[in-house]
């Protein structure tokens, strides 16, 4: 008995506040009632919004493993008609129900290492101008909203620029080089995947570098050390593991990136034999074939190298955030 | 001078050039497109170009009306999906710092932020157009988890700058707590909000891999959102993988708009930042 008269007063906490309060003038009795009906409500809408947030938060959780789940159930027809071999498989034929998707791994890797290789210098000469040399002013400010604009730019639009203007110059690069002269393949991809990405090493760089302490370098100064040294000895190794994030968050970037690969790559699901030759990434054979996939296996095939994808960036994106939040702490 | 000291200060200077050599090429890809494109494309762009619908390869006077008919109700319905449930979490992330729900909540935006756009492509596909069919709600829906991440992270980083003591002084004065939230904390965090949800929209608006197996594109102007519908990214990859020229000028004029709507929204967004000295 006595639980129950203790949740009656849990629940309507206010009615006997009200009742307290009011019960000795009945002329106020309707105010009162009016009040207590308000609290009410009022009260009832804020459980509701509580719970509201709640439920929103959950959601978040529950999209990612949704989309973690769905990936993985699709794939389990791929995974098991054709096991483990599937990621070593060289050959890709859908016709005669051959899979096998190392071209397609060994495409990601390359074009997303060789844009790294290329886009590094670049990102952090950003980095250093924009931390070290000229943190102020009106044509860094201008340098560093030109860098994030290279971001805001839709990857289709790299596609076609790169499909009409780059793919000619590397054609002519090819032909001065002595290789079959395409244009089209692992080296043009890379390119613009390493324009692509140069402002996510740059930007995190940067405010990496802006935060070693002033003292570490006036100490570097007063021992007569120049400015490359310190950049060299003091900044360099103080903002290591923070320029390494920002490497590894590029790194996400170019291996998911589908439509400019797609669009410059020169989509064959042959073996890649060096930088200069065609091929197909993960990214790129899905936004190809997917919509074409009348086969279950074909399909879900296709599903697994989305898994895959999915797997590898955020992985390294875990770890990038993982890093990222040591050194901000530290 | 010692000739050793010289060195050195050569190598440094000589260093810092370098550097800004390199800084400075960065920016020379991003004029190059900015003004291939633009001069590419702005002549092809006139009345006609945006009022008609596309026509087959030898008729003059396509357009592009219907993806940009398209693209609008498309990001239209993102926004409708995203912008509450991303504020409202966002909301959610910056009350509860230190929840276990908050944390896990926290670490899956983190994740859904990395996920590659053609992976989120699959996954609508899997959900949505496997069981109904090719439709503009499903894109929405792809573009919308897109979005989601972005307008949580600048609605949870502009409301935790807010000072506790505006949130004290609230409940001091005995307002219930979504009160507090919908009338004192949104509205004081309402400039990084919005920035928030620009900057999503402008990211979405040239997303074309999660489209090309949800929304898939249509050759006519369409506003039933259940059935295919074409959007400006996904017309500019159609047509420019195509030899005809007429289509491949298509691809240009509706480049050219698609580059100038993104970029005014870039800018757009970064002017009022700092007007409202936002910190993103």
């Amino acid at each position: 008995m006595e639980t129950l008269v203790d949740n009656d007063l849990i629940a309507r906490p206010d009615e006997s506040l009200g009742r307290a309060f009011s019960a000795p003038k009945p002329k106020d009795a309707a105010k009162a009632s009016k009040r207590i009906k308000r609290s009410h409500r009022q009260i009832r809408t804020e459980t509701f919004f509580r719970r509201s947030l709640i439920i929103v938060g959950l959601l978040m959780v529950a999209l990612v493993f949704a989309i973690m789940l769905t990936l993985i159930v699709e794939s389990i027809p791929s995974i098991k008609a054709l096991g483990a071999g599937y990621l070593w498989g060289k050959t890709w034929d859908p016709v005669k129900d051959v899979y096998g998707a190392l071209p397609f791994l060994m495409g990601t890797l390359l074009t997303s290492f060789l844009a790294l290789l290329i886009s590094v210098p670049f990102s952090f000469a950003v980095a250093i101008v924009l931390g070290e040399y000229y943190p102020q002013g009106w044509l860094s400010n201008l340098l560093k909203n030109m860098v994030e604009l290279i971001a805001a730019v839709p990857s289709v639009i790299y596609g076609f620029w790169g499909l009409a203007v780059l793919v000619p110059i590397v054609r002519t690069f090819e032909t001065s080089l002595g290789v079959p002269p395409m244009g089209y393949g692992i080296f043009s991809s890379s390119l613009i995947l390493a324009i692509m990405i140069i402002p996510y090493a740059a930007s995190l760089g940067r405010s990496m570098i802006q935060m070693v302490p002033a003292n570490l370098k006036e100490a570097a100064y007063s021992l007569g050390a120049t400015r490359w040294e310190v950049i060299r000895s003091v900044i360099l190794p103080y903002t290591k593991s923070g320029l390494f994030a920002g490497v590894l968050l590029s790194l996400g970037r170019a291996l998911g990136e589908t439509m400019a690969v797609t669009m410059v790559i020169g989509n064959t699901t042959l073996m890649p034999n060096g930088i200069f030759s065609t091929g197909n990434t993960m990214a790129s054979v899905i936004a190809n074939e997917l919509g074409e996939a009348d086969k279950v296996v074909y399909n879900s095939a296709l599903v697994e190298l989305g898994l895959v994808l999915f797997l590898v960036t955020v992985v390294i994106n875990m770890i990038g955030k993982k890093v990222i939040g040591k050194f901000t702490n530290e | 001078m010692d000739a050793h000291i010289k060195y050195r200060i050569g190598k440094s200077s000589a260093f810092q050039i370098v550097t800004i050599l390199f800084a400075a090429a960065c920016v020379v890809p991003l004029l190059a497109i900015l003004y291939y494109i633009i001069s590419a494309g702005i002549s092809k762009v006139d009345w006609n170009f945006i009022t008609n619908v596309e026509k087959p390869v030898g008729e003059v006077g396509g357009g592009i009306a219907h993806a940009l008919v398209g693209s609008m109700l498309i990001i239209l319905g993102a926004s409708v999906i995203a912008i509450p449930l991303g504020i409202l979490c966002g909301i959610f992330l910056s009350e509860n710092k230190k929840s276990r729900l908050a944390y896990w909540s926290r670490l899956s935006v983190d994740i859904l932020q990395g996920v590659p756009s053609i992976v989120i492509g699959i996954v609508a596909y899997i959900w949505i157009v496997k069981p109904l069919g090719y439709s503009a709600i499903s894109g929405s829906i792809a573009l919308s988890i897109m979005m989601l991440p972005i307008i949580i992270r600048s609605t949870e980083e502009t409301l935790k700058m807010l000072p506790d003591s505006l949130r004290e002084a609230a409940f001091a004065l005995g307002v219930p707590f979504h009160r507090v939230i919908l009338k004192v904390i949104v509205p004081c965090g309402i400039s990084g909000i919005l920035s928030g949800v620009m900057l999503s929209i402008a990211r979405i608006a040239g997303e074309t891999a999660p489209l090309l197996f949800t929304a898939f594109g249509y050759q006519f102007l369409s506003t039933n959102m259940a059935k295919p519908m074409e959007t400006l990214p996904h017309l500019i990859f159609k047509y420019a993988i195509t030899p005809y020229k007429d289509w491949q000028d298509l691809a240009w004029g509706a480049s050219c708009i698609l580059l100038l709507w993104v970029l005014l929204l870039n800018i757009f967004t970064k002017l009022i930042t700092r007007r409202w000295k936002v910190q993103l």
